[in-house]
């Protein structure tokens, strides 16, 4: 398998904060790959720093390679070339993400004009196929719409057509059920997964839902205060959780089988943000399992299964995870 | 929209009713005596009686605002005190232009130095063209225009002779420049202010990272997605600007002798020349009640929210 994107060793620093510290993170051509953590993981600032989105007020180390090349290496144009055609985004709040001012025939065609280089009509013709293939009704006459007159749902569908316009090799999407009805959530990954099947797109899944997560992806990565404090396949994480903070997370997943718990389990203190210590874990003040070790030495990603590493002195061994 | 203009028409009908009716009586409440003004100091009492009688200042204050009622209704604004002989109607309308000309390129002034000065502030915040923007503004903002005008005056026109001091004459152009750079100082200020705030939250959308996550390049960026966020919210103040400079610029024309509608006004106060004041205090009203109608019509047209 060839990798579509290989990020090693990335860091974001802004002013006063530390967002990512050194995440390597690596897509094969179709694959699925979710990121999970709470807010302020740097999940989010992951994704931003590989379509280089940050703010210039963000430093960014490490190394960005897609399909071989240094993408924090592009210029400008390079960038505007690459990003639409190569690798696209779908964000959280399809109604801010969406320009109020101007048509979706517009915000869906104007990709297609540029990247595909088709001519006014044709890119009409296929921004109506692009429409119809998302699942929207009447897309000739849509098109003229305004953002405005979609629902959340459906204007998260135009954003998954807008990413898809292009097929893109890696589509990253970040939260993007986040601001959806529940309802419309599972229609929204559905269509994620049909668009990328299709076209053997590869994925990053974005998400603080590790049910979301699980559901959709090939492989997790769990991140916890800009580090990957676990990664692996999704069946052997969601099967035998290694760090305390993912079994963490899948406990606070609500389950609709067995007893109902009368309150989720939920992980006490929140997680630390901007200065995270040095030369300890991270998670050390909210793990039930820390000890004196994992205040004075910070862990480093080790193998603790056939396919699944993670970032723990004391990982949970079988007895403990079950 | 034509529901819109159904609704808002009375609306307008009821401001420009209270303006008349409010200029009226603060006019006549005002102390002092147009009659004895129009007489001179060393006139007789007999001689301001009859005066008092041709104006029909004699009659009661009630029956007084229902002659000029009725005359408004007639479109007749009455005649001036002052001036004698001259319809108020017509002094204003040969003002009019003067003002009109002032009030455009004043709003003209203020959106072709604003709005540039913004956008280019807000695109690299912090760096060395805010801050002389930051700093520039707050000049602008404070400095009152009187004062502005009158430097303008001793060292472009004075100094230089590159403009004329005071008047209005053949080329009018050369007589518009100063003033109406002058009356759209402040207003340019505070149009790089708004910009560059409007800009900067418009930056930082979502909407401006998904374009730029499609690969679209940064002027495009900027000139469709960003730029008209920005632009619509200015328009509604450009428009309210240039209706209310319509109605005449009181300070500006009588620093720089402009023979307009705001130097009509000014010189009407000075004589108590009441159908000259409520005739010029209607006109400024129509003007901002007219431009508020177009503004809100403008809008619509610009913002797809705002249609139904």
């Amino acid at each position: 398998m060839t990798a579509i994107l290989e990020v090693d060793d990335l860091t974001v620093d802004f002013s006063r904060t530390t967002a990512v510290r050194g995440v390597s993170l690596r897509v094969e051509a179709g694959e699925r790959v979710g990121i999970v953590g709470e807010s302020g993981s740097g999940k989010s600032v992951t994704a931003q720093a590989v379509m280089r989105l940050l703010p210039p007020t963000a430093t960014v180390g490490g190394r960005i390679r897609f399909a071989g090349q240094d993408v924090l290496g592009f210029d400008p144009a390079r960038l505007a070339a690459w990003r639409g055609a190569d690798i696209a985004m779908v964000f959280q709040d399809p109604m801010s993400s969406l320009n109020p001012l101007l048509r979706v025939g517009t915000q869906l065609t104007e990709g297609l004009r540029r990247h595909r280089g088709l001519g006014k009509a044709a890119a009409r013709a296929e921004a109506v196929r692009l429409l119809r293939t998302v699942g929207i009704d009447d897309a000739e006459r849509r098109l003229d719409d305004y953002p405005h007159a979609f629902s959340g749902g459906m204007r998260q569908r135009v954003c998954i057509a807008i990413a898809a316009a292009c097929t893109p090799k890696l589509i990253i999407a970040d939260e993007p059920t986040t601001a959806l009805d529940v309802t419309v959530q599972a229609q929204v990954l559905d269509l994620l997964d049909e668009l990328t099947e299709r076209h053997d797109t590869a994925t990053v899944l974005v998400s603080h839902d590790l049910g979301v997560i699980s559901s959709f992806c090939d492989r997790i990565m769990v991140m916890y205060a800009g580090q990957v404090v676990e990664a692996g396949p999704t069946d052997d994480i969601v099967a035998a959780p290694a760090h305390p903070y993912t079994r963490a997370l899948l406990d606070s997943i609500p389950r609709l089988d067995g007893d109902l718990p009368r309150r989720l389990p939920t992980v006490p203190g929140s997680p630390p943000f901007g200065n995270v210590p040095t030369g300890s874990c991270a998670f050390a003040d909210r793990c039930p399992h820390a000890q004196d070790r994992c205040r004075t030495e910070a862990p480093t990603m080790a193998p603790v299964g056939p396919n699944t590493t993670a970032a723990c002195h004391f990982p949970l061994t079988e007895g403990a995870r079950t | 929209m034509t529901r819109f203009l159904l609704r808002r028409i009375p609306q307008a009908v009821i401001v420009l009713f209270g303006v008349v009716t409010l200029a009226f009586v603060l006019t006549h409440v005002v102390p002092g005596d147009p009659a004895r003004l129009i007489a001179g100091p060393n006139a007789s009492v007999d001689t301001v009686a009859s005066i008092h009688h041709q104006l029909g200042l004699d009659r009661s204050i009630g029956y007084q605002y229902w002659r000029y009622l009725v005359g408004l209704f007639h479109g007749d604004l009455g005649t001036s005190y002052a001036l004698q002989d001259t319809p108020v109607a017509s002094a204003i309308l040969r003002a009019l232009p003067i003002s009109a000309a002032l009030a455009v390129l004043g709003v003209l002034w203020e959106a072709l130095l604003g709005i540039p000065v913004g956008i280019l502030a807000a695109y690299r915040p912090g760096k060395l063209a805010d801050r002389v923007t930051t700093l520039a503004t707050l000049v602008g903002l404070s400095a009152p225009p009187f004062w502005v005008g009158l430097l303008l005056l001793y060292v472009l026109a004075f100094k230089f002779n590159l403009f004329p001091l005071s008047g209005y004459a053949a080329p009018y152009i050369n007589y518009l420049i100063l003033p109406s750079f002058t009356l759209g100082l402040g207003g340019a200020a505070w149009y790089a202010r708004l910009t560059r705030t409007n800009m900067l939250e418009a930056l930082r959308s979502p909407y401006v990272q998904m374009a730029r996550a499609k690969g679209m390049p940064e002027r495009v960026v900027l000139l469709r997605h960003c730029l008209r966020n920005v632009l619509s919210p200015l328009l509604t103040m450009l428009g309210m600007d240039l209706g209310y400079f319509l109605g005449g610029v009181v300070v500006i024309e009588s620093v720089f002798g402009l023979p307009g509608a705001g130097k009509l006004t000014f010189d009407a106060i000075g004589t108590l020349d009441v159908p000259m004041i409520t005739g010029a205090v209607l006109f400024a009203a129509f003007f901002i009640v007219v431009m508020n109608l177009l503004v809100d019509l403008a809008y619509a047209l610009v913002d797809p929210r705002v249609r139904r």
